[in-house]
């Protein structure tokens, strides 16, 4: 197996203003897997995609893409490597979804150029793949939220880079075309042309489609392995401070994260008096 | 459903477009006072440029000096000032991603209304005519200044940021403008005049002035076109696309800026035209900023000389050109927008 690194970071620290939000992370990411960022809200999940794609630049630290570093590359080469699918996705003007798939190719077609061929090859095939060809000529403004996921989805797979980050980016899909966007970037990375780095909330998804987890909080890495060595309830209790029991699910043939909460706990000790207390509810209303 | 757009007749809407402009420019030099006809108008621009002073035989004597002394530079100021105009508040509306932009979000012409005010107010006259001008576009630029300054924390600026800077800083200079008029006594009339706009007696000093501005800021707005596009996606996805945003948009906010002060600067605050103007055309040739800025500067250009034309030879007595397109432009924009929402909802 390839073992190529393609990122590395090293002690890397992010601040905004004097807000701390990244604490001497080193990490490094392997050629040709698929990585997983889990972790609450806030521990800095976005900011270190930010980081590694470039957008940003490390306070302390440095971070080295393919063994150079970040900064030594050119916007536009950068772009050629690295494609990310952001959290938000609102897009402001009419564009029609085939304009937003064209702007993928971007990096590609120079400043006064028009697209080569091989673009439009690369975008129409990213449109069928993605099965939004059946709206490419609908204004993006006037799709739903999971719609125009699928759109930017797309445009960062038109990108054709060696590297992709998805920052939430199946968020808004519904659980078809969740699925089926992941499938496809798994299988690309199984086909050894993509290394993936995705930030995730959904730890079941996490389970089916990762190799690798890196358990991120408070700006830390707590925990990051293969997901079979860490996807473990002492690991999900202490990131995310709730109760959760890991088993292996043959069905889906990956591993399973069940939570149980607080109320239902309760509520199997005490289902007689719910009924009572609903009636009380009920007549206060009146 | 395949919208309003003009789609693969967009090259062909910027030829008709520029065509129209040539002919508008001819019939409005033969509007006026004096009417003088379509080919007389052609024989007078022809033997200027090719040196052939046969053409003017049996003309009156008067018509060579009256189109190209006096309707030519006015008639190309409020071409130059539309095209400047409408160029500007494309990039303002594409980089502030905010419909509701124009040439004067950022408070440009509260600056240069305060500078024109201070030059006005002091009878300031040392550059004679073009003393007033050049203190609104130093009041323009320095507002410019100030905007940015107030709006970047850590070398980055957010749209927000920028129109919220815009509106905090326009604001006091009205206030400024206001105190001016107040203490004014007779000049408060030169000093609402100038504010309402006018191209009256525009020279050919003029019509060179804007054109540099407007033309050298074409063309950097031109070059970038492609990169405002990318950066509708929002900084993150455009940064990820090579684009370096923050560059870009300094540049195109500073460019954009310049070529308003300058039209400004000698034609006075016009509005409505850098805000309708672009809206009109993104419904016929769609936001590509490839198409959408010649578009917008022929359309713009048109428009504003249709303007000017109608206050100066079809109505009985000049109307600040100001107060006219707000007049026209308003209804219409309210009419086009109305129609185009019908069509999006039941198309």
């Amino acid at each position: 197996m390839d073992k190529t690194t393609v990122f590395t970071l090293n002690d890397v620290s992010f601040s905004y203003g004097n807000v701390p939000v990244l604490k001497h992370l080193s990490l490094e990411i392997i050629k040709s897997r698929f990585y997983g960022i889990v972790g609450p809200n806030g521990c800095g999940k976005t900011t270190m995609l930010d980081l590694m794609a470039g957008i940003r630049e490390p306070q302390q630290g440095t971070i080295a893409y393919k063994g150079k570093n970040l900064k030594e590359y050119g916007k536009r080469e950068l772009a050629k490597n690295i494609a990310l699918v952001p959290q938000d996705f609102y897009i402001n003007f009419p564009f029609t979804v085939e304009e937003i798939i064209f702007m993928g190719r971007h990096p590609y077609i120079p400043r006064f150029g028009s697209p080569s061929p091989e673009d439009v090859e690369i975008v129409k095939h990213t449109m069928e793949l993605m099965e939004i060809e059946e709206f490419s000529d609908k204004y993006v403004t006037e799709l739903s939220g999971g719609e125009k996921q699928r759109v930017v989805f797309a445009r960062a797979f038109a990108q054709d880079t060696p590297v992709l980050i998805l920052d939430e980016g199946t968020s808004n899909m519904d659980i078809r075309h969740t699925l089926k966007v992941l499938n496809i970037t798994k299988s690309s990375v199984k086909s050894g042309h993509k290394t993936v780095i995705a930030a995730m909330h959904d730890l079941n998804l996490a389970a089916e489609f990762c190799d690798y987890l890196i358990f991120m909080k408070e700006g830390r890495i707590i925990s990051q392995g293969h997901i079979d060595d860490v996807l473990t309830e002492d690991n999900i209790r202490k990131v995310f401070e709730v109760e959760a029991k890991v088993y292996f699910d043959s069905f889906s043939g990956a591993r399973h994260v069940v939570f149980r909460t607080n109320e239902r706990a309760r509520g199997l000790s005490g289902r007689i008096g719910s009924g009572e207390e609903k009636l009380k509810g009920r007549k206060s209303l009146q | 459903m395949k919208n309003t757009r003009l789609a693969g007749a967009v090259p062909w809407l910027q030829l008709i477009l520029f065509i129209m402009l040539l002919a508008f420019i001819t019939i409005s030099a033969g509007m006026g006072y004096i009417r003088i006809s379509f080919a007389e108008v052609l024989k007078i621009v022809l033997s200027k440029i090719t040196g052939n002073s046969n053409l003017l035989n049996g003309l009156d004597n008067v018509f060579p000096y009256v189109v190209l002394e006096v309707r030519l530079p006015r008639i190309l100021t409020s071409a130059i000032v539309g095209a400047g105009l409408s160029l500007a508040g494309v990039v303002f509306q594409g980089i502030l991603l905010n419909p509701l932009a124009d040439p004067y979000t950022l408070g440009i012409s509260a600056g240069a209304a305060f500078g024109a005010s201070i030059a006005l107010l002091f009878n300031f006259s040392m550059l004679s005519i073009y003393t007033t001008p050049l203190f609104a576009f130093l009041g323009a630029i320095a507002t410019l200044i100030a905007v940015l300054l107030i709006s970047s924390f850590d070398r980055q600026t957010s749209s927000n940021n920028l129109i919220l800077a815009g509106i905090i800083v326009a604001a006091i200079l009205s206030a400024g403008v206001s105190f001016i008029k107040y203490v004014a006594d007779e000049q408060v009339a030169i000093i609402i005049f100038w504010l309402m706009g006018s191209f009256a007696s525009k020279t050919w000093t003029d019509v060179l002035l804007t054109m540099v501005f407007v033309s050298l800021g074409a063309s950097i707005c031109f070059f970038f076109a492609r990169d405002l596009n990318v950066m509708s996606l929002g900084d993150r996805s455009a940064s990820s696309l090579g684009i370096a945003t923050n560059r870009v948009r300094i540049i195109l906010l500073v460019t954009a800026s310049l070529i308003t002060a300058s039209c400004v600067s000698v034609s006075g605050i016009i509005g409505f035209v850098g805000l309708v103007v672009p809206h009109l055309m993104r419904f016929l040739t769609g936001p590509d900023n490839k198409t959408l800025l010649p578009a917008s500067a022929l359309m713009g250009a048109i428009l504003l000389l249709i303007a000017d034309t109608i206050t100066r030879a079809v109505l009985p007595a000049e109307i600040p050109i100001g107060v006219l397109t707000a007049l026209i432009g308003g209804p219409f924009f309210c009419f086009i927008f109305r129609k185009h929402r019908m069509m999006r909802a039941y198309g």
